[in-house]
């Protein structure tokens, strides 16, 4: 009970204090003679989140590319290093890995997303029950990547050698199908199977990575459905119609009028999603143990390698890694923003 | 869809492709809902385990619940009390709490004036300004971790303030961009008229703002409260790197040390899972209008 109190107080405190801090300054902009009465205003209204953008983005962006060319341990490594942390991502068989999973990561999730996004939507459109089809698909969307983790790791749980004895459905499932699949579906613990399916290649992430991969598919299929159901109502019924009447089939018609005019939506969503699955890291702690087993990725080996190996420089190189993998992307989607402004 | 247009149709499409039409509607649809069913299949299984004593969650499926329900309240009286850096779990619930509401309210605020100045004021360089502003959306926090983690251990920053402050200020700045321009989006487009005679009749900017813009942007500002709610709820990294002692971490911090630590005690993990999850649950469900609203206004973050 004290417990609640207190942290409810620490809530009403910050916010009521922070909105009295911001009156008291408007308070005292007013009190100002004239020419500087306005900009002071201004200065209230527009300064706080300058200060924030500057002193929080901007600034520290600079510092950490800086970083980036400099090793050692500590929060500020002194010893120049060059373009050595790059040259180490790029020779380092590790570091190899780490980015061969990102763009497999990026590649799997964002398309399977986007077209189980696009199925869903496209079938569930006008059917009966619809809002609890895709409310129920959607749900995901709302639970934190660690709560999913821990779902996803009892999914996958593997517990002795006795098929009804397992409590991981997905291993349970596996385990039944041993007697009707040719080979041996013994019990596997998927989380910590780095080889894909027996194949060891430097080129194919691990069976754990995909399983890993799986639930963020089952997040952001949900978020996919969502925004392009809400495009695929705007699609005007006679344009689909005139189609058919020129003898398209519903087929025909989908692929052919649908999708193209629902284009710059399914791009949005895929950029969207591809910048989420770049900055992967609350799945990687809960699932794969931050990155063991040879699933790590970009944004979890910056965190591991800046705070867990006191690795600053190496860990600001690969945040600027992600910056510059992330530039594009940004890049292509704000070109199609602008091409559906003005295509409407 | 379909079904409508197969009727206006009748006349023009062949018999075949007709039954083949229904047919490929029809299966689409057991498809959906056979998603719909297997997307739900994980939650459910977490929900129902969490309430199944120890003993049946280690030895059988949870799915044998259906034959041989045995119910128990156990798991969440005993994850609330299980010690976590040497505290209760609950005690991490509430800093979640601690975090989240400010770290999504006072953002929002910061953003809230930044747009109505951008939309209303006039004042030198203000298009350009926004314009960076919006730029900035492409910045990873990555990239502001460790000097800004720097800046909070440094001697300018006062070391009380480390904790439950700095996790605010780092989610109000990570949350800006977005926030601004999403905002300024809003109130840019009220109607200019308004604005005017407010100020013809003397109304100071302040005065505009909360009598005027506030309430006209209680949808917009509803959306994107939800979303950075959530977003700080669900978050680990931002807590992780800036909330100092282990034990001003939220939650989700707590329940990955749990998972680390315990991996194997499921009758914590599932009820523990389901404790950070019932807010965001609650929220997403009773709110989930605004919440899509948000996403398609725009789904860009962090």
């Amino acid at each position: 009970m004290v417990e609640i109190l207190k942290s409810l107080s620490v809530v009403a405190v910050g916010i009521i204090g922070f909105i009295a801090v911001l009156g008291g300054l408007y308070w005292l902009a007013s009190q100002l003679p004239e020419p500087w009465r306005e900009r002071a205003r201004v200065a209230v209204f527009v300064g706080p989140a300058l200060i924030l953008l500057v002193g929080g983005l901007i600034i520290p962006s600079i510092v950490n590319l800086r970083l980036s060319f400099y090793t050692g341990n500590g929060l500020s490594p002194t010893k120049w290093y060059g373009l050595g942390n790059f040259r180490d991502i790029f020779t380092n068989d590790d570091n190899l890995m780490v980015l061969r999973n990102t763009v497999w990561w990026v590649l799997v999730v964002t398309a399977a997303s986007v077209v189980i996004g696009i199925i869903i939507a496209r079938f569930a459109d006008k059917m009966r029950g619809e809002p609890i089809a895709k409310a129920l698909i959607f749900l995901p969307t709302a639970i934190s990547m660690v709560g999913a983790g821990v779902i996803w790791n009892f999914m996958y749980a593997t517990k002795g050698n006795d098929p009804d004895k397992q409590f991981g459905l997905i291993t349970y499932f596996w385990m039944k199908l041993d007697p009707i699949l040719p080979g041996h579906q013994g019990p596997n613990y998927w989380l910590q199977d780095k080889r894909f399916f027996g194949i060891d290649s430097n080129w194919l992430p691990g069976v754990n990575t995909f399983f890993i991969m799986a639930v963020i598919v089952w997040i952001q299929a949900g978020f996919a459905t969502v925004v392009i159901s809400a495009a695929l109502k705007g699609v005007p019924d006679d344009l689909v119609e005139a189609a058919k009447i020129d003898g398209a089939t519903e087929r025909q018609a989908f692929f052919k009028v649908v999708l193209p005019y629902v284009k710059g939506t399914i791009i949005t969503v895929a950029t969207t999603i591809l910048i989420a699955v770049m900055k992967i890291f609350d799945i990687i702690q809960t699932m794969g143990k931050g990155g063991s087993f040879g699933t790590s990725t970009i944004a979890n080996e910056m965190y591991e390698q800046s705070f867990t190996q006191d690795n600053k420089g190496r860990g600001a190189a690969w945040a600027v890694l992600l910056f510059l993998a992330v530039i594009p992307i940004v890049f292509i989607n704000s070109r199609n923003q602008r091409a559906m402004r003005e295509g409407r | 869809m379909a079904a409508t247009l197969d009727a206006k149709s009748r006349d023009t499409t062949p018999v075949g492709s007709k039954i083949a039409t229904t047919l490929s509607s029809r299966l689409g649809r057991m498809f959906v809902w056979l998603l719909a069913i297997l997307w739900t299949v994980p939650t459910l299984g977490l929900l129902i385990s969490s309430v199944r004593p120890e003993r049946k969650i280690k030895t059988t499926g949870w799915w044998t619940f259906f034959t041989d329900p045995q119910v128990t309240l156990e798991n969440y009286s005993g994850v609330l009390e299980n010690k976590v850096y040497g505290l209760p779990f609950s005690h991490f619930f509430w800093n979640t709490v601690k975090i989240a509401i400010p770290a999504a309210v006072i953002p929002i605020v910061i953003a809230a004036f930044a747009a109505y100045a951008f939309s209303w004021m006039k004042f030198k360089g203000r298009d350009w300004i926004f314009v960076l502003v919006v730029g900035l959306m492409v910045v990873p926090l990555q990239m502001c971790l460790i000097p800004l983690l720097k800046f909070f251990s440094s001697d300018f920053f006062p070391d009380s303030w480390v904790g439950v402050y700095t996790i605010w200020l780092a989610h109000a700045i990570f949350g800006m961009p977005l926030a601004i321009f999403l905002l300024k989006n809003f109130i840019g487009s009220l109607p200019s008229e308004v604005i005017e005679a407010a100020r013809v009749d003397g109304a100071s900017h302040l005065t505009i703002f909360r009598r005027i813009v506030l309430p006209l942007s209680v949808p917009a500002l509803a959306s994107l409260g939800i979303f950075q709610f959530l977003w700080v709820w669900n978050d680990l990294l931002v807590a992780k790197v800036f909330g100092g002692r282990a034990t001003n971490q939220p939650m989700t911090a707590a329940m990955v040390d749990m998972v680390g630590n315990r991996g194997n005690d499921w009758q914590l993990l599932t009820a523990g899972a389901f404790v950070t999850m019932i807010v965001p649950l609650i929220v997403f469900l009773s709110l989930q209008r605004f919440f899509v609203r948000g996403l398609l206004a725009g789904s860009v973050k962090g």
